[in-house]
């Protein structure tokens, strides 16, 4: 119990962070998949078996390899599955919920708040930072740990409790959060009781993250081994180490909102309730004076550096990927870290372009449209270093080099796409827009899930001593390449025809959608097909610990960097010597060396 | 500061006591100015100078910043800065609003 | 397996780990209590009208509350010099008074809220009060912490000063570093809720 459940160990944390992100993101995507079928078919049963027997048939699958390799932590992810299984079938069989077996608005609107905040606080930046940073960083800065394991202990339990605050919403009366994962007033502060628990939630979340940043610069910064000087730190930690000062410095904003919202909810406080305001003919009997906007600055605050946090770990990740599979340094390597640098210092100060619409005056437009122009200059030198790192290259198009290689051009679209909402006249157009959500699901999708799959697929041989099959990983590369464009280059489209977002309908009941309405069945199509190219991922990942092919060596990638130098598994404290660093993280096809690579510890 | 030397230490001491009386000093300072009743503008300014006074010197002498190592000192600079970006800029955009 | 720096500081940042840990979360802290700040300034700009706090607020006790606190932040740093000085009996006499006067700040601030909830006047009054309540509130629940923190550090957590006096004092120094933040907090949230 003491040894794994409540592991002090950064690697079974970290392998604690995954399960947990994983079986998340499987159940934000269950819920997008059951909006996804009421946008095609408004109106349809929904076939409530379906949905319930995916995870379900997943979740024997998984408890029969559990039991054919004997492996307890399996079995217990098919047991989760099944869990996921039993939450889809309760609510699908809740006549409330499904009258008929079509989807209430109320539910519609709940299960796309939830899907937000599940896939972005309980899902990717768990598995990112939590999952990747846990078990790499301390391996790749050579320490035996993070500098404080007791707290990186309590950051997992902690995020974990805020999964299940979270989880358990879903059973309250009025169901889950509602209000947008934004959760805007007046609308949140008068919603249904699944909010104040989604604010809990949020406190348990952001806790969890204030305590994990501190873990990871203090590890970057004080437990570096001899010779590690900053500038040979492989860009992964650069990035881990940007990202946790965002994560430092902009949660606090939101913990603070937070609270100003739970004293509105529970206190009878207004700090976000505008005097007069008018609720089903009913004046509200609150005292008044408050500032919708107030909550819009505090949310953003943190939420636009939030993004920064979602694709920085990805795009450390692309970055060792592509060093390893090219047998190059990267390209421009300085380049890269000063741009990363400058990139989180100026998330901080672009906020407001997500608040173009509110009224703003031209002067404080001005300044957000032109730090959002700037921002984009370091993203662009970084994508195209990763890009130029490809020149000259001996590429190895392994799985991982697959995905990282996808995610440069889908990067690519998801950051050009965001221009035109930097931009306050266009965006007067595209705000709240299917445009909207096109843009950021490019970056997220094809973009950071790409590179966590990348990061799966690479490290996976160091975790477990055995390889993922190559068959398989292709099949789940292309299929979710080809469904993944599928599902959001449709939303480019509806949203340039004006389409707006969170629409229970998908748009049916306005004549300027009536053009684009179409692509509703085909976006859905892409969605359900995209799930089906996940259950390749899923059995190749838990075939693969008992039966997958076994590594021949420690280093099977033949890469440069210190988490690859030591034994596999890394034994509790990772290195048998200390090691000591003679040269930067890339020393591939060094002119005059034997091998083609030169790991960073080797005289 | 780990390794300093009890003749130092009991400079230090020396030291927290000047901190303490002045830090009493400008309380009543504070207290008694806010007796004045001046308009907003010039009570703002005033008690918010003498805060910034009071707690420099509790940052500088009891929290020992004034002789920290430059990796925190440039920490808290940079929180200063976004900590001002967001009391400003939202200042601004109430300011600032068409129509 | 040993985690470096725990105790001794890294040579080339001057730091142990616990020292930069404190200051980052005091960061983070700073944020926090600035978002508080920040949203207290935009609501009281907008308002068509609000209180002068000394109309609604006892400014004598809040002024005694700031004495009380000062104090412990001195006798907080004293009692981490007596540790310097290798005498516990200063450190627990110090650290003892510190643990006390904050149960007093808390005290007066009980006293304080319930005179409010005694006439009725609760959170959701007016936009002043609201602030009032909230900022004082989440500072009196740092202040909690605290004391929690010092508490054990002067009962069960003191027994490392038999085994690792170093370590120990370095423990305070953190401990300190985070005492003297709340006092810090309360040197400007008294002026800004009650003499403005």
């Amino acid at each position: 119990m003491r040894t794994y459940v409540f592991s002090q160990d950064h690697k079974i944390i970290g392998l604690q962070y995954m399960m947990t992100a994983l079986l998340f993101l499987f159940l934000g995507f269950t819920l997008m998949l059951l909006m996804r079928w009421q946008l095609a078919y408004p109106g349809l049963a929904i076939p409530g078996e379906a949905f319930a027997l995916t995870p379900g048939i997943l979740g024997l699958i998984a408890l029969l390899i559990s039991l054919i390799s004997k492996r307890k932590l399996t079995g217990l992810v098919g047991v989760l599955f099944l869990g996921i299984a039993g939450l889809v079938w309760y609510l699908v069989s809740d006549e409330t919920l499904f009258p008929e077996g079509v989807m209430v608005p109320e539910l519609y609107n709940s299960f796309g708040a939830m899907h937000g905040t599940i896939m972005v606080f309980l899902g990717v930046v768990p598995l990112a930072v939590g999952a990747f940073g846990n078990y790499v960083v301390p391996l790749q800065v050579g320490a035996p740990d993070m500098a404080f394991p007791k707290l990186n202990m309590i950051s997992y339990w902690t995020y974990f409790m805020g999964g299940v605050v979270m989880l358990s919403s879903f059973f309250l009366p009025g169901g889950a959060a509602n209000s947008g994962w934004t959760s805007y007033p007046p609308l949140s502060d008068i919603a249904t009781v699944g909010q104040t628990v989604w604010l809990f939630g949020m406190v348990f979340l952001i806790t969890s993250s204030l305590l994990g940043s501190v873990n990871f610069i203090v590890t970057i910064v004080q437990l570096r081994a001899n010779g590690l000087t900053f500038m040979r730190l492989p860009f992964f930690v650069w990035a881990q180490f940007v990202t946790s000062f965002l994560l430092l410095l902009a949660f606090p904003p939101l913990e603070a909102a937070g609270i100003l919202q739970l004293m509105d909810r529970l206190a009878g406080t207004s700090f976000f309730l505008p005097s007069g305001l008018v609720i089903s003919g009913q004046q509200l009997d609150v005292s008044g004076g408050g500032s919708p906007l107030l909550w819009q600055h505090l949310f953003w605050f943190l939420a636009h550096p939030e993004v920064y946090v979602l694709i920085l770990p990805a795009m450390g990740i692309v970055g060792e990927v592509i060093a390893n599979n090219t047998r190059k340094p990267l390209w421009g390597y300085r380049s890269i870290v000063y741009a990363t640098i400058f990139l989180g210092f100026m998330s901080f100060i672009v906020w407001a372009h997500h608040m173009f619409m509110t009224g703003m005056g031209t002067v404080i437009s001005t300044f957000f449209q032109t730090t959002t122009m700037i921002i984009s200059i370091p993203s662009v030198i970084i994508l195209t270093a990763l890009v130029l790192s490809l020149y000259g290259g001996s590429i190895r198009f392994t799985t991982p080099m697959l995905f990282a290689l996808a995610f440069l051009p889908m990067f690519a679209i998801g950051g050009l796409t965001g221009l035109p909402l930097g931009l306050a006249p266009s965006d007067i157009h595209l705000h709240d827009t299917y445009y909207v959500i096109g843009h950021f699901h490019y970056v997220v999708a094809p973009g950071t899930i790409f590179a966590l799959f990348a990061g799966l697929y690479y490290w996976y041989p160091k975790v477990t001593g055995k390889m993922m099959g190559e068959g398989l990983g292709r099949i789940h590369f292309w299929g979710s390449l080809v469904c993944m464009n599928g599902i959001f280059f449709p939303m480019l489209i509806q949203g340039l025809a004006g389409v707006s977002r969170r629409l229970y309908d998908g748009g049916a009941q306005y004549s300027h959608a009536q053009s684009v309405l179409q692509w509703n069945e085909v976006m859905s199509i892409s969605a359900f097909a995209l799930a089906a190219f996940q259950i390749p991922f899923l059995i190749n990942f838990f075939w693969s610990i008992k039966k997958g092919k076994k590594v021949e060596s420690d280093n099977p990638w033949e890469a440069t960097t210190l988490e690859w130098q030591t034994p596999t598994p890394p034994p509790h404290g990772n290195f048998t010597t200390i090691p000591e660093v003679f040269r930067g993280p890339y020393e591939y096809s060094t002119p005059g060396s034997s091998k083609d690579f030169t790991p960073q510890n080797v005289r | 500061m780990e390794h300093a030397s009890p003749e130092a230490i009991k400079k230090h001491v020396r030291t927290y006591v000047i901190v303490f009386v002045s830090l009493m000093a400008l309380t009543v300072i504070t207290v008694a100015i806010s007796y004045l009743h001046l308009d907003v503008t010039a009570a703002v300014i005033v008690a918010m100078f003498i805060a910034t006074i009071k707690g420099s010197l509790v940052a500088s002498y009891f929290m020992h910043l004034i002789s920290e190592k430059k990796l925190i000192v440039l920490a808290l600079i940079l929180t200063a800065v976004f900590f001002i970006a967001l009391m400003a800029l939202p200042l601004l955009g109430y300011h600032d609003t068409i129509g | 397996m040993q985690i470096p720096f725990t105790v001794a500081a890294r040579p080339d940042t001057g730091l142990h780990n616990a020292k930069l840990g404190i200051w980052l979360f005091l960061a983070s802290e700073v944020m926090l209590f600035g978002a508080l700040f920040s949203s207290y300034i935009l609501l009281r700009v907008a308002a068509p009208e609000w209180p002068h706090g000394s109309t609604l607020l006892n400014v004598p006790l809040a002024t005694l509350n700031t004495v009380i606190l000062i104090s412990s932040s001195v006798t907080m740093v004293m009692s981490w010099a007596s540790l310097m000085l290798k005498d516990f009996a200063k450190y627990k006499h110090y650290m003892g008074l510190t643990i006390l006067c904050g149960l007093l700040f808390l005290l007066v601030k009980g006293f304080e809220y319930g005179a409010k909830f005694s006439h009725g006047i609760m959170p959701g009054e007016d936009l002043f009060y609201a602030t009032y309540f909230t900022l004082t509130g989440l500072h009196g629940l740092h202040v909690v912490g605290g004391i929690v923190v010092n508490f054990y550090f002067w009962g069960p957590g003191s027994k490392m000063w038999q085994t690792e006096p170093q370590r120990f004092t370095n423990r305070i120094e953190v401990a300190g570093l985070y005492w003297h933040f709340v006092d810090l907090v309360w040197i400007f949230l008294f002026p800004t809720l009650y003499l403005l």
